[in-house]
């Protein structure tokens, strides 16, 4: 978000003027964000966990790969093994923290998807109307009709095991929900003085659209679109949990906890970690949504 | 309101259609031929042949889905190709399963949730709003299978009080209400019932708040109501919204059963499901699924005709 560069621009620019009004809508939001403590805290822990996945090979841990037949299911704690070892004898903290690379790609690249889709679509319907509404919200309505989870599980069971389609099965069943969030917002806006000013004014239907719509409906579709991440973390690793996602060996938190889960047995704490960190990512987005929500109400 | 549900149930019928449609088309996104689970792998050419013509594979994918859907109104879902048993009737036998599961759940997290939205609408911004949001969002954000895990390893592995998995004594035979079985239904319809809970507790609270903001309320209260009276009030103005939430929220518990079905081994339709994917029996999967996403949309036909029976507001819109 470019909130600072905004700021420091008017505040250098309206010294005179007072500073409220000099402020643009993003500027507010931004600075309500930061204000807003538990959405910081989210925010800096979701920062923690992307960046150690990201620069997983430079932090000096163990292989994640490398198991040992005689260093199988160690106890949290032990030397070397601060998180105890997995069922081959796997090094846990490493494997949790490259975890996060699959898990998180193939948790938020499927919202990332529906986002562009499903506010393309939306846009669409709502702008154009007519028939093209109905036939792309009627189609919509089908897939209202399943359950999520059956239907990420049906698409993804049909087509079977893999990262690409587990990625797949999720974008399909989050593109109606953001396309009828799009709509919506769409049929509100389209009517406006400001659109219709375009419209006199001889411009296109893709120009109004692109220009003078997509950023006034962006706002309410990304906050929608972020609250769905943490949906989209808990079914991605859900399906790699059922075995549907990620294959062995890859680290993967879901994957990683069903692997475990014949462990509990013996060494049971070190079996729930990897779902810790699908709980820990899910709330921190679902708390992070909610404050962005607040923030963007700028009316209260 | 008769005019209201006749127009609902037309409404439903396209629906229905393309319902059966998705799921009829899932067996042809399937990678390679829809055979290859039949057939033996050192099949010749020749019976291939065969039992394309048998299965009528050979048709055109309109006449086929036509067969199909003309088949499954008069209930022939087809034959388990693991087992040779109708998909009917395994699928209706294991949803029941899931049934008893989705309705214990319901009960625990409907209640938990209509408390804790009603004293967290009521209590605006004290301590005891803060405790239940934090708890409903706890409840959204938990991966419940994750939860059904650590359940499992707290009452059944450390404190040995109840079982890790089925559904009784006598393995996933017959269910009954006592509490041999009960035992076996807690910790899975605990781990349902957490999501249910968070979102139920979220809407009325946020119901509640939306309506004790408003003007009648104050009216209400000017003219000298008990509180309790108020609250009478508030209760029938969040019902129709909450009712439809608690509605769908049933829905999901009955369709997106698999996981926690899967880490309890609870004989429902998900574990089904479950079994039907990794043994490729592509019938049973379509016909889980088919019955599954029907028994969606007539809870959500049912959800809709309660709520204009309730709510006079709907029928004139």
């Amino acid at each position: 978000m470019n909130i600072s560069p905004t700021s420091v621009i008017s505040d250098a620019a309206l010294q005179a003027g007072p500073a409220a009004k000099a402020r643009g809508y993003w500027a507010t939001v931004g600075r309500r964000i930061v204000r807003d403590k538990v959405s910081m805290v989210c925010a800096c822990i979701l920062l923690a966990i992307f960046l150690s996945a990201l620069c997983a090979p430079w932090l000096g841990l163990a292989d994640p790969y490398q198991g040992s037949m005689i260093r199988r299911l160690r106890h949290i704690g032990t030397p070397n093994y601060p998180l105890g070892s997995d069922e081959l004898g796997r090094d846990m903290l490493a494997r949790l923290i490259y975890g996060g690379r699959l898990s998180l790609v193939i948790g938020i690249l499927p919202v990332i998807f529906a986002f562009i889709v499903g506010t393309s679509l939306g846009l669409v319907a709502g702008y154009v109307g007519g028939k093209i509404n109905t036939a792309i919200m009627r189609t919509v309505d089908v897939f209202y009709a399943f359950p999520s989870v059956l239907l990420a599980i049906a698409i993804s069971g049909a087509l079977g095991a893999g990262i690409v389609n587990s990625i797949v099965s999720l974008t399909i069943v989050f593109v109606p929900q953001i396309t009828r969030v799009a709509e919506s917002v769409t049929t509100g806006v389209r009517n406006m003085d400001f659109v219709e000013a375009a419209r006199a004014s001889g411009a296109g239907a893709f120009t109004i659209m692109r220009v003078h719509m997509l950023g006034n409906v962006l706002g309410p579709i990304f906050v929608y679109a972020t609250g769905l991440i943490s949906v989209s973390m808990i079914l991605a690793a859900g399906l790699s949990f059922l075995g549907l996602g990620t294959k062995p060996p890859e680290p993967e938190w879901g994957l990683m906890l069903n692997t475990l889960r014949t462990a509990i047995y013996i060494n049971p704490w070190v079996a729930a970690l990897p779902g810790v960190m699908i709980f820990a990512v899910s709330i921190c987005f679902n708390l992070l949504s909610d404050g962005l929500r607040s923030a963007m109400d700028i009316r209260n | 309101m008769l005019a209201y549900i006749a127009r609902r149930i037309v409404y439903v019928i396209p629906i229905v259609i393309s319902v059966a449609l998705v799921c009829f088309l899932l067996v042809h996104i399937t990678p390679g031929d829809p055979l290859v689970a039949v057939l033996p792998a050192d099949a010749s050419q020749e019976l291939a042949a065969q039992l394309r013509v048998a299965y009528g594979f050979d048709r055109p994918l309109p006449v086929q889905f036509g067969l199909w859907l003309w088949k499954a109104v008069n209930g022939d879902l087809g034959h388990s190709i693991a087992t040779g048993r109708p998909v009917l009737t395994e699928v209706m036998r294991a949803v029941g399963n899931t049934v008893t599961l989705a309705i214990a759940a319901a009960m625990i997290g409907f209640s938990l949730g209509l408390f804790f939205g009603l004293i967290a609408g009521y209590f605006r911004d004290t301590w005891i709003d803060k405790v239940a949001t934090s708890v409903a969002i706890a409840g959204v954000s938990v991966p419940h299978y994750w939860l059904g895990m650590v359940l499992v390893i707290i009452f059944s592995v450390q404190l040995n009080w109840l079982p890790a998995v089925g559904a009784g004594p006598g393995g996933s035979g017959s269910w009954g209400w006592d509490w041999e079985h009960i035992r076996y239904l807690i910790l899975p319809a605990i781990t349902t019932s957490v999501i249910p809970m968070g979102i139920v507790t979220r809407t009325v609270r946020a119901l509640t708040g939306d309506i004790l903001s408003q003007d009648f309320v104050e009216a209400l209260r000017a003219k000298g109501l008990r509180e309790t009276h108020v609250f009478r009030h508030v209760i029938k103005n969040a019902a129709p919204t909450a009712m439809a939430v608690m509605g769908l929220q049933l829905g999901y518990m009955l369709g997106g059963s698999i996981l926690i079905e899967t880490v309890f081994s609870w004989p429902g339709s998900g574990l089904l499901l479950n079994s039907a994917i990794f043994q490729r029996d592509l019938p049973l999967l379509q016909g889980t699924i088919l019955v599954l996403a029907l028994f969606f949309v007539f809870l959500n036909l049912m959800v809709d005709i309660a709520q204009a029976a309730i709510d006079p507001r709907i029928k004139r819109s």
